[in-house]
């Protein structure tokens, strides 16, 4: 089981800035191992944003994009309170949810 | 008499379609690998089913001229426009150009923050796909002093 996303919810002017920090390795699929075998890309695939249980965001993500990766976006109308979810999938079909609340 | 250069667009562009109306057959979630494998910028905009961009002062891409290290560039693609659908986030010379593809709905800004990695020096797009089927982009070229695929 992947390690936990790390979300923050700001609230800001009658919108959320909200940031997001996934535990992911991000494997392109273009390294090599010492053996000289390609190691098999690994990557977040699908993520999705959830303003109190509403998808607000979807994502498609390549193997371009990087590890661990970061994603900064603002919610409108959201207030202190709200609650934010984000899931991933990567291409192995792991999931993970993390839920925060919007300071 | 169609040549096999005009039937793999077309088939590209009915691809795009399928996935755009979630015909497609595969995982519930719509990741359109298709698009992802493809090599050049106009290739994945084509699998992805957007008319050929056309470039627009309303889109915004910010990132750093110079990036020390490829594996992590900060890059944000932006647009004041209304109706936008998709942001997508490409680096010409990759492996496979198309980033990441951000579905919008009406409850968020189409600003959005990421870090990508980038092979080498390129140009990087911000291509904003409007609810209209128009695509408008922006781009930047940045500068990388070490790759960040491969070794």
């Amino acid at each position: 089981m992947a390690d936990a996303t790390r979300i923050r919810a700001q609230a800001a002017g009658g919108n959320a800035t909200v940031r997001v920090l996934m535990a992911h390795e991000m494997e392109t699929g273009q390294r090599k191992d010492a053996a000289g075998k390609t190691i098999p890309a690994w990557h977040i695939s699908d993520v999705t944003a959830a303003h109190n249980g509403k998808t607000v965001l979807t994502a498609e993500w390549g193997p371009g994009v990087s590890k661990n990766p970061f994603l900064q976006f603002n919610i409108k109308g959201a207030k202190p309170g709200d609650k934010v979810s984000v899931s991933w999938r990567d291409n192995r079909g792991d999931t993970r949810t993390d839920e925060t609340t919007v300071t | 008499m169609q040549t096999r250069r005009e039937t793999l667009r077309h088939s590209a562009i009915v691809a795009g379609w399928l996935a755009a109306a979630g015909l497609l057959p595969g995982p519930a979630l719509a990741f359109n690998a298709k698009a992802f494998d493809a090599k050049s910028v106009a290739d994945a905009l084509k699998a992805l089913g957007a008319a050929a961009p056309a470039e627009s002062k309303d889109v915004t891409i910010t990132g750093p001229d110079i990036a020390d290290n490829g594996a992590v560039v900060p890059i944000s693609a932006s647009t004041t426009l209304a109706g936008v659908k998709q942001l997508l986030i490409l680096v010409e010379k990759n492996p496979s150009a198309l980033v990441a593809v951000f579905n919008l709905s009406d409850s968020v800004d189409a600003n959005m923050s990421t870090r990508v990695k980038m092979g080498q020096s390129s140009d990087v797009y911000a291509v904003a796909v409007m609810n209209d089927g128009r695509a408008l982009f922006a781009k930047k070229e940045v500068r990388v002093t070490l790759g960040g695929c491969g070794a």
